[in-house]
């Protein structure tokens, strides 16, 4: 199948203040060197710690962030060499949409629920006439199903979940074939968050709207993704099928990561702790690996040579000199 | 459950709205023994910030304490001088916030904000404050906190603006931390040094801590007793394990229902079906919950709905329970 989405060594390095007057510039590698590949109607799960990344990649492949170095294709067209402006008015805008964390910061207060919801498709889909467009912002509405009466209501107007539904009508009004999620239930109830979920599977199943899911909640990623891509200080550290990497994850920090997720019914297995600090993203030592320091399985090598990503079978990557 | 530290005794909140009064909380009574972590879960809305923000007498000016206290170590904190309650919050109590984006100064850095409160708690020389700034990040685990403290609350992804909040509540060494979704929005193994730090707090120094969350399964890992809440209601609690084992109000149970983790396919989820009534109806039900329950029976809407032991430490408050 081709890539609906591919990137390619996807960097973006923030510049720092200078400390001081003569002290050299620094940079804060955000995201380093991402390779990322998306087909349609997939569900991709983009997890990691804090800091790692994931927002600031999720907005590069949303072109809503000017990459430092790589490359972005859609559907084979090269999409990082437009400006972030230029993007916006292009015609492939309207095939990547992104759905924010907080539906109460990403929804603008002053309009109701249908301006929220025509406002992206006057901007990206050729100019129609009102019926048309009342007919399209209708259609949204239903996908995500949102009461007709709340179609005149403000956000404040709206429950949490609501808001969040709004949020995903907005962003699948005009059509896209790939929407960017960034941790969209984390601010909902679980009651809530489970319709949501329930949503987006269902979109995606119906519609084949493939999904980035950046998500803190693993178990709300084993859920509805099959693929997870595992980062670590702005890299991808493992990724693979869902099922198999939380099975058995290969990486130490995605064994970590997985064994802390909280549970309901005492674990069975011991908590992986991570001790230590995460090495700074800013001037890091690039000839090691980045998990050192924190890693439960380090080895003197892992201090000489930084691991590369690696197949580890057909459809799993590592970076870790040892995982098997 | 160890002797109470913090008791909350009928406590009923208004808010007077220009569409009508709004009864928020109604008659909400639970302990938090010393050195215990008390977990409150509900919906949103359920008044679980309010009942925060009632302890830390930090209510929005339209807010009326209709009635109730909050007794901190015997003592009604609704009864102190304004300057007496000030004076608790810097030193006894100290919350965390639910947004921390929000709570931080967007023009000062992370570093000023942890100096500030330190400052006003126990003066020092500048030196001496920096080092303790520093040391306050690398106990919440932030990366690099020489640097990352001359940073501005935008320049720090949403997880460290969060450490960076709870290193600001943990730096008066507080007796009482009230947590309002301390982790949300930070990943699993963060969330476990931030809760293993509170908890190591609960069990070595005695800190009380209320912990507020829609996250059950963190509740469950970190909490000894639950509080669940619905619509400005008390209506279950007891220890943690109990709750998860043996929950006996409907609401508790259907909760727990809509976990992720309690179920091995998205089409297992099932999410409570309708939505917390509107407070400012005059007509509400005695259980708040009716108009959701499918084990409403005609003896559930007579007169006041008072809270019923089921065991040792287990109160339900329903007339038909599990
Ligand atoms: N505008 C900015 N200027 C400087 N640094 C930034 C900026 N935005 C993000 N960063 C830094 O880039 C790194 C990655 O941030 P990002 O927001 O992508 O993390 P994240 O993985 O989404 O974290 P979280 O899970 O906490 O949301 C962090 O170290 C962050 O502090
Ligand atoms: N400033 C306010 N004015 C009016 N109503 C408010 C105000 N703050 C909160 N409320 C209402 O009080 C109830 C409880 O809110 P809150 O404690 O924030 O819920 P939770 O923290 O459980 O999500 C909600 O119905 C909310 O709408
Ligand atoms: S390369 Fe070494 S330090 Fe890095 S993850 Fe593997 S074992 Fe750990
Ligand atoms: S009191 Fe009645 S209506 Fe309320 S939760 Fe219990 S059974 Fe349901
Ligand atoms: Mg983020
Ligand atoms: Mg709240």
């Amino acid at each position: 199948m081709t890539a609906l989405l591919e990137a390619r060594g996807l960097t973006k390095y923030y510049p720092l203040r200078r400390p001081g007057p003569f002290a050299p510039r620094q940079q804060l590698r955000a995201v380093d060197g991402v390779d990322l590949t998306i087909v349609p109607g997939e569900a991709v799960g983009l997890v990691g710690e804090s800091g790692c990344g994931k927002s600031t990649l999720a907005r590069l492949v949303c072109r809503l962030l000017d990459p430092t170095a790589g490359t972005l294709r859609l559907n084979g067209t090269e999409i990082s060499t437009l400006s972030a402006s230029a993007f916006a008015r292009s015609a492939a805008r309207r095939q990547i949409q992104m759905v924010f964390q907080d539906p109460t910061e990403s929804l603008n207060p002053r309009f109701p629920v249908f301006e929220l919801i025509a406002d992206p498709i006057r901007r990206l889909l050729p100019r129609e006439g009102r019926a048309a467009l009342r007919a399209r912002v209708a259609a949204a509405a239903a996908a995500v199903n949102l009461p007709p009466e709340l179609i005149d209501r403000f956000p404040h107007q709206l429950s949490g979940g609501q808001k969040a539904r709004v949020g995903i009508a907005r962003a699948i009004a005009v059509g896209p074939q790939l929407l960017v999620l960034d941790e969209p239930t984390s601010a909902l109830d679980v009651s809530v968050q489970a319709t949501v979920l329930q949503l987006l599977d269902r979109l995606r199943r119906e519609r084949g709207i493939a999904l980035l899911f950046v998500s803190h909640d693993l178990n709300v990623v084993r859920l509805l993704c099959d693929r997870i891509v595992v980062m670590y200080l702005g890299q991808v550290v493992e990724s693979g099928p869902a099922a198999a990497v939380y099975a058995a994850p290969a990486h130490p920090y995605a064994r970590a990561l997985l064994s802390a997720i909280p549970s309901l019914t005492p674990r069975e297995q011991a908590r992986t702790r991570l001790d230590g600090d995460p090495q700074s993203p800013i001037g890091a030592p690039l000839d090691r690996c980045r998990f050192c320091g924190r890693c439960p399985e380090e080895q003197p090598e892992c201090g000489r040579r930084a691991p590369a990503l690696r197949p580890l079978d057909a459809e799993r990557q590592v970076r870790c000199h040892f995982a098997r | 459950m160890t002797q109470p530290l913090l008791s909350l005794r009928g406590l009923t909140v208004d808010f007077v709205t220009r569409s009508g009064t709004v009864n928020v909380l109604d008659d909400v009574a639970f302990d938090i023994g010393l050195g215990e972590i008390v977990g409150i879960i509900g919906e949103s809305g359920s008044g679980k910030s309010v009942t925060a923000y009632s302890v830390m007498g930090i209510l929005d000016r339209a807010a009326r304490i209709r009635t109730g206290e909050i007794l901190f170590d015997g003592t009604d904190v609704l009864r102190m001088s304004r300057a007496a309650r000030d004076r608790w919050r810097g030193k006894d109590a100290a919350i965390v916030f639910q947004n921390p984006r929000t709570a931080l100064n967007p023009i000062r850095t992370v570093g000023d904000q942890i100096a500030d409160v330190m400052a006003r708690h126990t003066p020092a020389s500048a030196a001496e404050l920096r080092a303790r700034t520093v040391a306050a990040l690398k106990q919440v685990r932030a990366p690099d906190p020489e640097r990352r403290m001359h940073a501005y609350p935008f320049e720090l992804s949403g997880g460290l603006c969060q450490r960076v909040g709870i290193a600001i509540a943990l730096a008066c060494a507080p007796r009482l931390l009230i947590a309002d979704e301390p982790t949300t929005g930070l990943d699993v193994t963060t969330q476990a040094v931030v809760m293993d730090l509170i908890r190591s707090l609960a069990r070595s120094r005695a800190l009380s801590v209320a912990l507020i969350t829609h996250d059950l399964a963190l509740a469950a890992e970190y909490c000894d007793r639950l509080v669940i809440m619905h619509a400005g209601h008390v209506v279950e609690v007891a220890p943690t394990a109990r709750i998860v084992a043996a929950a006996r109000h409907p609401y508790t149970a259907r909760l727990l229902r809509s976990v992720p983790a309690q179920v091995a396919s998205i089409g297992e989820l099932q999410a409570i079906e309708g939505a917390l009534p509107d407070l400012r109806r005059r007509d509400l039900p005695p259980c708040r919950f009716a108009e959701r329950c499918d084990r409403r029976r005609p003896a559930c809407d007579a007169g006041r709905l008072v809270p019923q032991a089921v065991a040792p430490g287990h109160t339900v408050a329903c007339r038909n329970p599990l």
